[in-house]
């Protein structure tokens, strides 16, 4: 068995001591706490800041324990995501010329946060604030695959078989999503709707942690090329804004 | 997120600076009006005395000559890929300059800087409220460039005398940056564009010049005036920023977001979301009227015909959500007010009316102030966030209200963009209140696209406005679900909370 990690005991030392203190405190007291000298104490102190553990006074530069502590647990707001995704969404549509949706978990469902039409001009019913079966849709299964914490394992879904592609035994369902993870993009061959294809990757706020799954939508053949893949363009583009909309959620809200 | 870069010593995009009230931008957008790179560098606001707020024009064109550079460089471009400059700007606000020095004569007075109070009233008691009516197409407001051209005429040591001379330049904020792009001192081109000079209240709304009885009225000296040109045509070509690419357009922001949206026909309507909101609908040639509390301006002139635009203007919609953050601490982001609204079903029959500097459009009550009423023990936060939301909804159906009653052809769907369109129970209640769907496009940037389009039209780049309808993509759509007695309650219990605003400053 491996032994403690050593810089996570001191960055559990500099939360007690920061939380025990009654009044901010500058970088030297902390340093001169640990008796460490105070690079590191820096390093440490900077980290749990930039995770938003730890709060620094913008005029004094003291120390005092973070807002986010007291938000240990709650994920995003769902609305701040929306925020913060609108306009690599709307450029992911304008790139792909699919429909985009943003999705979060909601118990056994897949929760729409966001949904960007596919612009072609076509009628199209906004989705927002719908839910759809987590083992039915792309961004379902990426969340699932993902997000094991925030969702319930395969077998305690009921996997209802909306068309005859939808994986409908927890054996199938398993496969698609070690696959996903080995592909790192979760997606949909027409399991929820016929003929409607998806594909999603995971968005990841600090510390890779997958707080949700940006999805793009459109006809299957449209979406896949004759292996099954996901057409290249559009899964670099899906890729390319899941990294960009993941480096917006690191930052602290 | 970026189109293919195979050709990109060859790409040809059109630059937009988005010249703002708290900022400014520089925006590249691709021939199918993609949004390739921003760069933005946000100003300082001064707060001299309480109403009055200015502007370092120095500092904005040091801004202009950082943000652009940057722009290219996130795109990998160079200014040789730059078929065009197009400028939207802060409307109403207004500088002078020396012509032989370059340097501002004072601090730009801006659009909500209200100083100009005496000078308005003393127009009106002069009676001459009826003549600005007719010729600038509204009676004397602070809200105007004119007026604060006055004042600094009258209180700026050397002004007058120097603007007599031909020393010194007016200028809103495009005319500004087109003189210092175009070289400045000895070189810079003076002009203004037909959709600025319709704010200033010193221009002939039918033939599109300065009036010289208005001009007379406010003791302004014609020769300090920026010729009036159209909003699409090469003004100048840059010595500064980007040189040897040509500056081809300029409109007011509310008036480049109308061509953004692609509001082409008559009787299209686009509403902008930002701190405040702008209604502009399209009305063809025919110049609205203002008895209903809306002002006629012009939407655009590309080409030989003006198009003219009716415009009701809400001082107050974003900034509401802001004070309820900042002010109320009830939120952290602006976009969690959605989630707090949404831990209630409804308003609980509280009801908030942000006439926090009095009531702009339809009403044009100065003395209001904000009033929260429907208070009872029951009110939660989640209420209140639902009573800040609606009444965004509220003011967009008292000006599309005043819309329908001023043209009798009832508006038929709004194009929403600005930053409160990422707010989707908003969006749903301003569908429900209107009764109309409510749509928002593709890409939220319809002020800097409108820049981009008149200047790419100006080239050649795009070949007309109809070509720029098919850029437009809908993004989202909002559809009415509001049982009608319940929108009509709700109606008549806004409009009886607006009644309690009325005639607080006394």
């Amino acid at each position: 068995m491996p032994g403690a990690i050593q810089s996570v005991e001191r960055a559990a030392a500099i939360l007690r001591l920061l939380g025990g203190a009654g009044r901010p405190l500058a970088l030297a007291e902390l340093a001169a706490a640990l008796d460490l000298p105070r690079p590191t104490v820096h390093g440490l102190v900077r980290t749990l800041r930039d995770e938003g553990l730890v709060d620094q006074d913008r005029a004094t530069a003291l120390y005092r324990p973070g807002s986010g502590l007291r938000r240990l647990g709650d994920g995003w707001d769902r609305h701040d995501l929306r925020a913060r995704a609108m306009n690599w969404a709307d450029a992911l549509a304008g790139g792909t010329g699919c429909a985009v949706y943003l999705a979060v978990p909601a118990g056994t469902m897949a929760s729409l946060v966001h949904h960007v039409f596919r612009p072609d001009g076509s009628p199209q019913t906004l989705r927002t604030n719908t839910e759809q079966p987590l083992h039915a849709t792309a961004w379902g299964k990426c969340l699932l695959a993902f997000a094991p914490v925030a969702t319930p394992p395969a077998r305690e879904l009921e996997l209802r078989r909306y068309t005859g592609r939808t994986a409908s035994t927890v054996a199938m369902l398993e496969a698609h999503l070690a696959a996903a993870r080995t592909r790192g993009m979760a997606t949909d061959v027409g399991e929820f709707e016929a003929g409607v294809g998806g594909a999603a990757v995971p968005l990841r706020s600090g510390g890779g942690l997958t707080v949700a799954a940006l999805g793009i939508a459109a006809p299957v053949e449209e979406l896949f090329g004759g292996g099954g893949e996901p057409r290249r363009p559009l899964a670099d583009q899906l890729q390319a804004a899941g990294r960009e909309i993941s480096a917006l959620l690191v930052t602290p809200r | 997120m970026s189109e293919p870069r195979t050709s990109a010593p060859r790409e040809r995009v059109v630059a937009a600076i988005d010249q703002g009230t708290t900022s400014t931008r520089c925006l590249l957008f691709s021939r199918s009006g993609r949004m390739l790179a921003v760069a933005q560098r946000e100003h300082r606001q001064h707060y001299p005395e309480p109403g009055r707020v200015e502007h370092d024009a120095e500092e904005i064109w040091r801004n202009v000559a950082r943000v652009v550079p940057e722009a290219l460089r996130r795109a990998g471009l160079e200014p040789e890929n730059i078929v065009a400059l197009g400028i939207a700007n802060q409307r109403e606000t207004t500088v002078i300059w020396n012509r032989h020095t370059g340097a501002p004569l004072a601090r730009a007075i801006t659009w909500q800087d209200t100083r100009t109070g005496p000078i308005v009233a003393r127009l009106v008691e002069e009676g001459l409220g009826p003549l600005y009516a007719s010729t600038s197409g509204f009676g004397p407001a602070t809200y105007f460039a004119g007026p604060r051209l006055r004042w600094l005429l009258d209180h700026v040591p050397g002004a007058r005398a120097g603007a007599e001379a031909g020393d010194v330049l007016f200028g809103t904020m495009e005319s500004w940056l087109i003189w210092r792009l175009t070289g400045g001192p000895g070189r810079g081109v003076h002009v203004t564009d037909v959709t600025n000079a319709s704010r200033t209240m010193l221009m002939d709304l039918r033939t599109l010049e300065w009036s010289p009885k208005l001009l007379e009225a406010l003791r302004v000296p014609e020769r300090m005036l920026p010729e009036i040109r159209s909003n699409a045509e090469v003004y100048g070509v840059c010595a500064e920023v980007l040189p040897g690419v040509p500056v081809a357009g300029a409109l007011g922001d509310q008036q480049a977001a109308l061509v953004g949206q692609t509001c082409f026909a008559p009787g299209e309507v686009k509403c902008t979301y930002g701190t405040g909101a702008f209604l502009l609908k399209n009305t063809g040639a025919r110049i609205g009227g203002s008895a209903q509390g809306l002002i006629p301006t012009v939407g655009y002139l590309v080409g030989e015909r003006p198009v003219y635009a009716l415009e009701g203007s809400i001082a107050v919609t974003g900034s509401l959500v802001q004070w309820f953050r900042d002010s109320l601490g009830m939120i952290g982001t602006a976009a969690q007010i959605e989630t707090l609204a949404l831990t209630v079903p409804d308003n609980g029959g509280c009801y908030v009316v942000p006439a926090f500097s009095g009531l702009y459009a339809p009403h044009w009550q100065a003395n209001a102030r904000g009033v929260i009423v429907g208070l009872t023990s029951y009110i939660t936060r989640g209420h209140l966030a639902r009573a800040v939301l609606e009444a965004t909804a509220w003011q967009t159906r008292e000006v599309v209200d005043a819309m329908n009653a001023e043209s009798g052809i009832p508006v038929t769907r709004l194009k929403a963009d600005g930053g409160m369109t990422a707010d989707h129970l908003l969006m749903q209640y301003v569908a429900d209140v209107l009764d109309v769907p409510v749509e928002r496009p593709l890409g939220s940037e319809a002020v800097s696209l409108g820049a981009a389009y008149v200047a790419g039209l100006a080239v050649g780049h795009w070949p007309g406005l109809e070509v720029l309808r098919g850029n437009w993509h809908r993004a989202a759509m909002w559809e009415p679900a509001m049982d009608a007695a319940v929108r009509e309650r709700e109606r008549e219990n806004w409009a009886r909370a607006v009644a309690r605003s009325y005639d607080w400053v006394r």
